[in-house]
């Protein structure tokens, strides 16, 4: 309860229109007005998101009861064909492969660089960096795909042919050649689009740790790596989680990049480094212009899946932050 | 291992903002020297210029030369890690490690220094837990975190951390100000008890908790705020309370400022 | 205190009594010299193996400067000092390796983008001209961008002003709990979700046509998250004095929201929702699904396909030849440009409006 909840005048509806002062009713029209409509407002944001996973339901309803495959292992997209047969099995293996590459190459990198502006860096140095990371974070996902398309891809096969040299023999890393816009350079890309924000939530976090903790390290004689591990970390553990968390909800959902970079096709290879592969944005955008109405649907209802994952893996890293705050306030 | 103290024409800053200037004194072995003075006259900053903490906030500097038996602490070539492994440091707020049990956080300083056996760590988190008059309260409970205890025994697991590594010379900085009255006596009894091993520095707004802990006693003050501040005299404790050499320092003794 | 056990202390302190406080250090210039050297060595190495790829350079110096620091350190200085360095030359690596992609990004841009950007191609369309030809120009993109964006803020700001207010200034319950949640979660939704929303909605269940109002629909739900947080954000820093101050003086509590809350925080209002804008206006999945690009001018946002300049970048993306790429890096340019320009004017705002108090 806010203070001014005590201090305003109690029952309000119970006076008459006709009360002795109309200045005083007046008053409380003006507050019961101002509450209603920043309350709807509220309400408005709470029936949007209802809305969206309802129509989204609706749609995905109508795709699923004509599919004539299982939507879970299919690996064709034959939405438009008749009868039509479509599953996500090729796009949920993209989705997560590519963002985990992506989490796999920026997480530890973003802690670094978080890490460097807040413990490494020069003062005179660390906050106009922390500028720039923000700028790079304003910058549109659609420009990251025209870079990663037109300047990244040709300068990745040549990385791509050492990593097979070496590490072909996994399988994983097995490189056959031609244009490198594969489902790793789609990890590179997005690593470098989750890059800022990962940093960013992350930083935060480790300008939070409270001085004397680090003192309490560094007075027992810990180098400037051992006050990091041992009072810095296990404070931003927890948010490093929650940052990369929301990378990763981010990677998930990510069109663009995804769209102009990957190569599609509807199948699953074990080599992350040739071409091929799709993931749900990826295959919505690239779909949508020649999809009919049943093509339409099953877009939409792919699209109800990625709309699940990340409320999930969004709502987890909020949970973590809000656990956090109330750790950390206790311990204030 | 206690070692003593040489400070001689020690000046302190803050960016180009002078905090002391011009400090000279002894500190002598297994004995305990106490700070007193007004809010801002420096003392917790020439504290923190004992174990090269100063330098640790942004913009802080030092000039002057502080010497522990023959060994300049701020000579070229000093490491300031090892300064503060050999000069432990207790803060006025307990700040045990949150995320750490109580066993841990005595233990953590001995980690840092390389490779111990279990058994050996055991002995050490016992001697030091016992130096700290905890380990009848803790011995139990070793694997809780320590930020489970109370404030007075979270400032006495804090003194255990920090006489674990065996440090030359213990700073205390206000160690009492966030303690009630019960847990004030227990950490003064501990301090005369610390002193027959260490060279005990401590800083405090409580001119009895001086008189009682003390064997000498050093008075800061400055002119004006915003000057810095200066060492105005370092006597044996009982004259500093009885017979000061300086009016100030009685004026400040009894009542009159600060 | 345990007499038996402090007995074995002298001996170990005659243990310790060999560490000095000093010991052999590398010299300052060490870390630059070693990372001269790992450039060089990293370079020939290049060179020698005909390495085509320059990342493949950068990587072998990288584990070379690590790899010789770590080295060097361990034999002169002992392992706490090695590992700390180790640390250091980590997050350096770290920082530079994101460092060049990054510049590489605005390097290219703006080099490839700048030859076609010029007053032609800002205030002429794509009205009448083939993909493979060359000329033509993005106005028809830019009236499409400020009108749904402009369109989406309309819708958003106020939305998202109020649900903060509440929360702030009413909150506290159930509901606000509830809201703050979704708020949240909402924040993470995939653009193209909220595309793929409006489009079931307006275009499929209402069967109304592509327009940029469509657009702007999507947008504006992206929108809202962001102007609810930041909002936020900037009445919580409001102090609860002025508030109880205004309501001690018998001012109705939204006369008091009014009039002394938010013209406190007005600055940082401001600076969030331009951010939000600058956000919003380089989506393209939604508009993609939603405003179905047009070629030429349409300045009415409600009636008809329009463009905007992220879809108008894609779409010389997919046309796939070197005047529609051309097209696109300018594009892209004028798009960083007019977003950079927002985040500038949003932070100059916010330096300008800063409550003097409160730092």
């Amino acid at each position: 309860m806010k203070i001014a909840d005590t201090i305003a005048p109690p029952p309000q509806q119970e006076l008459p229109p006709q009360a002795p002062k109309p200045s005083k009713s007046a008053r409380h029209r003006g507050d019961r007005i101002f509450l209603g409509l920043s309350r709807g407002s509220g309400i408005a944001l709470l029936v949007i998101m209802a809305a969206i996973a309802a129509f989204l339901t609706w749609r995905t309803a109508n795709a699923l009861a004509v599919n004539e495959g299982n939507f879970f292992t299919t690996f064709d997209w034959n939405a438009n064909a008749d009868p039509p047969v479509f599953g996500i099995a090729v796009l949920a293996f993209g989705t997560v492969v590519s963002s985990v590459i992506a989490m796999a190459l920026a997480v530890p990198i973003a802690v670094g660089i978080a890490l460097f502006i807040s413990h490494y860096a020069p003062r005179r140095l660390a906050t106009p960096l922390g500028y720039v990371i923000d700028l790079l974070a304003a910058v549109p996902s659609i420009v990251y795909g025209l870079w990663g398309a037109l300047f990244l891809v040709p300068h990745l096969s040549g990385l791509f042919y050492w990593m097979d040299d070496y590490l072909g023999w996994t399988g994983v890393f097995d490189y056959s050649g031609g244009a490198a816009r594969s489902l790793f350079t789609v990890g590179i890309v997005l690593a470098i689009m989750i890059l800022p924000i990962v940093t960013n939530v992350s930083r935060e976090v480790f300008l939070q740790v409270p001085k004397m903790h680090e003192e309490a390290a560094l007075a027992l004689g810990a180098t400037r790596w051992e006050v990091i591990r041992m009072s810095v970390l296990p404070f931003g553990r927890s948010g490093v989680i929650s940052a990369s968390m929301l990378g990763l909800g981010r990677a998930l959902g990510e069109t663009m990049a995804v769209a102009t970079v990957l190569s599609p096709s509807f199948v699953i290879k074990l080599s992350l480094l040739d071409p091929g592969g799709g993931t749900f944005a990826q295959n919505i955008a690239a779909g949508f212009n020649e999809a009919g109405d049943v093509g339409r649907d099953a877009l939409i209802a792919s699209g109800l899946v990625l709309f699940v994952i990340t409320l999930v893996v969004n709502g987890g890293a909020r949970m973590i932050i809000a656990r956090r705050k109330e750790y950390s306030g206790a311990n204030a | 291992m206690a070692k003593r103290i040489d400070v001689s024409g020690l000046t302190a800053y803050y960016g180009s903002h002078k905090a002391i200037e011009d400090i000279s004194m002894t500190v002598e072995p297994r004995s305990v020297t106490a700070f007193i003075g007004p809010s801002g006259c420096g003392k917790s900053t020439f504290l923190r210029t004992l174990n090269r903490m100063h330098e640790v906030t942004p913009g802080g500097r030092v000039e002057g030369k502080v010497l522990l038996d023959d060994e300049s602490l701020y000579g070229p070539g000093v490491d300031p890690v090892a300064v503060r492994r050999t000069i432990g440091m207790v803060f006025q707020r307990p700040n045990p490690f949150p995320t750490m049990s109580i066993y841990d956080n005595v233990a953590a300083g001995l980690r840092l220094n390389g490779a111990y056996r279990k058994s050996e760590l055991d002995g050490v988190v016992e001697k030091s837990l016992r130096g700290a008059n905890l380990w009848n309260e803790v011995k139990d409970r070793l694997n809780k975190p320590g930020s489970g205890l109370s404030g007075g025994q979270q400032q006495r697991l804090c003194i255990a951390r920090a006489i674990a590594v065996e440090p030359q010379v213990l700073l205390m900085d206000e160690p009492c100000s966030a303690l009630d009255p019960i847990s004030t006596i227990a950490i003064e009894d501990l301090i005369g008890e610390l002193k027959e091993q260490y060279t005990i520095v401590i800083v405090t707004h409580n001119m009895q908790q001086a008189a009682r802990v003390s064997d000498r006693t050093a008075f800061f003050n400055l002119a004006a705020i915003g000057q810095p501040g200066k060492l105005i005299e370092i006597d044996d404790t009982e004259r500093i309370f009885s017979n000061p050499s300086v009016q100030a320092t009685e004026d400040y003794i009894s009542g009159r400022f600060g | 205190m345990s007499n038996a056990v402090l007995d074995t202390s002298p001996v170990d302190s005659a243990d310790r009594g060999s560490d000095s406080l000093r010991h052999a250090r590398l010299p300052r210039w060490a870390p630059l010299g070693i990372a001269v050297l790992s450039a060089a060595l990293g370079s020939a190495v290049g060179l020698v193996a005909d390495l085509s790829s320059k990342a493949q350079w950068g990587l072998i110096a990288a584990l070379l400067f690590v790899g010789i620091t770590f080295a060097l350190t361990t034999a002169v200085e002992g392992v706490r000092q090695a590992r700390d360095r180790l640390a250091t030359s980590l997050v350096w690596v770290c920082f530079i390796a994101a460092l060049v992609p990054l510049a590489s990004l605005v390097w290219e841009t703006v080099v490839r983008g700048i030859g076609l950007l010029d007053g032609y191609f800002l205030t002429h369309s794509m009205s009448g001209l083939r993909d493979l030809q060359p000329g033509g120009g993005v106005y028809h993109a830019l009236i499409g961008t400020v009108q749904q964006v402009g369109l989406a803020a309309l819708i958003a700001a106020p939305i998202g002003l109020l649900t903060a207010i509440y929360l702030v200034e009413y909150g506290g319950g159930k509901l606000a709990r509830a809201v703050t949640f979704f708020v949240d979660v909402m924040t993470g939704i995939p653009s193209i979700v909220a595309g793929l929303f409006v489009l079931s909605f307006w275009i499929i269940l209402l069967d109304f046509g592509y327009s940029g109002w469509a657009g702007a629909m999507a947008l504006a739900i992206l929108m809202m998250p962001i102007v609810v947080r930041s909002t936020e954000e900037m009445l919580k820093l409001v102090p609860n004095e002025l508030r109880e101050a205004s309501l001690a003086l018998g001012v109705p509590k939204w006369r008091t929201i009014l009039k002394v809350v938010l013209p406190t925080a007005i600055g940082g209002i401001t600076t969030g929702v331009m951010l939000a804008v600058a956000r919003i206006a380089g989506e393209t999945a939604p508009v993609m699904l939603l405003v179905f690009g047009a070629a030429s001018i349409n300045n009415n946002p409600f009636e008809g396909p329009q463009s905007s300049l992220p879809y108008f970048i894609w779409q010389q993306f997919k046309a796939g030849n070197q005047y529609a790429y051309d097209r696109a890096w300018a594009a892209a340019l004028v798009l960083i440009g007019l977003v950079m320009l927002l985040n500038l004017l949003a932070r100059g705002i916010a330096r300008w409006k800063a409550p003097k108090a409160g730092r």
